[in-house]
């Protein structure tokens, strides 16, 4: 996957498939001072043991049946390790599991965040009930939405109506293009949403 | 239409029309495990909604769905109208998708060169 927004769906995919009904998304890109991109998510699914916390980002231990885990935690480490960063869950059995991955934001190896809009976008629509919050932040910049901010607007207008998709896809991609407004990257990636 | 405001706006407008939407809605659902992302399962979710955007559909209800297991065969992209069998297309990309809401969301025809399963439920 060339792209940290790929990895956001599959991670969201798994606290999907861990029977949460809250997810909080959050991408930190901390450019000025600590060169950091950190992307953190925190659900309250069923959770790990610490047992299986620590053995999820090996390949090879895969529950197969559920594929509540298999190739997407470990290539998550994997980038993250390019990068002089790291993967870090921290799990609690019952309550829900956070997953943040850190990377340093101008390292070379970086994988462009890419279209992080189409995959917020993909994460309201098909999943309307799940209780998802997103917050992005680059410097200070801040742009955030939740699902139940939309519902509420909406009422039983539903999100897949055609004229809220494409408000949604506007909203989405003009926000995350301000986000980036007079900003010089250090790393390879100019522009992080092409 | 990008701001908070215009989707109230949005809100208002659409209430007057929206009491003719059918009841009866076709589900589309998209395989969003590791083996579909890394497949392009994104893409072709993108264009199911320009699609449904560009169309004017109001009768769809779009899903996602992890790994059943058939990893080799993603895309996974199933089609369930009203009181017919699941019909899963395999290998779908987004260049597919057209002719999929065109033919067998609208029309009722499946596009059977790309059909990997039937489940009559």
């Amino acid at each position: 996957m060339r792209e940290l927004s790929l990895h956001i769906l599959d991670l969201v995919q798994n606290s999907i498939e861990a029977g949460a009904s809250k997810i909080a998304l959050q991408i930190v890109e901390d450019i000025q001072v600590m060169d950091t991109f950190l992307i953190r998510i925190t659900d309250n699914g069923r959770g790990m043991d610490e047992a299986t916390c620590k053995s999820v980002i090996d390949p090879f231990v895969t529950t197969r049946t559920t594929r509540r885990v298999g190739l997407g935690l470990p290539l998550i480490h994997m980038s993250t390790q390019r990068c002089n960063g790291h993967l870090t869950i921290t799990s609690t059995l019952g309550s829900g599991t956070v997953v943040e991955a850190l990377y340093q934001h101008s390292h070379w190896d970086r994988p462009p965040l890419g279209n992080i809009g189409e995959t917020i976008k993909s994460i309201m629509i098909a999943n309307p009930e799940l209780y998802f919050t997103y917050c992005h932040t680059v410097d200070q910049a801040v742009f955030s939405l939740a699902t139940q901010e939309l519902i509420e607007i909406l009422g039983d207008l539903p999100l897949t109506h055609p004229d809220v998709l494409i408000w949604l896809h506007n909203y989405l991609s003009s926000n995350e293009m301000n986000l980036y407004k007079n900003k010089n990257l250090r790393g390879g990636v100019q522009n992080e949403n092409n | 239409m990008k701001t908070i405001e215009d989707l109230k706006r949005l809100r208002e407008q659409v209430q007057a029309d929206s009491r003719v939407r059918n009841e009866s809605s076709k589900q589309i659902i998209v395989g969003m495990g590791t083996c579909g992302i890394a497949a392009g399962a994104r893409d072709v979710m993108s264009a199911i909604l320009d699609e449904i955007a560009k169309r004017k559909l109001e009768d769809i209800t779009v899903r996602q769905t992890g790994c059943i297991g058939m990893c080799e065969k993603e895309v996974l992209v199933d089609i369930i109208l009203p009181g017919e069998p699941r019909i899963t297309y395999g290998r779908v990309t987004a260049a597919d998708i057209p002719k999929i809401m065109v033919e067998h969301v609208i029309n009722g025809r499946l596009v059977k060169e790309m059909v990997v399963g039937k489940i009559t439920e």
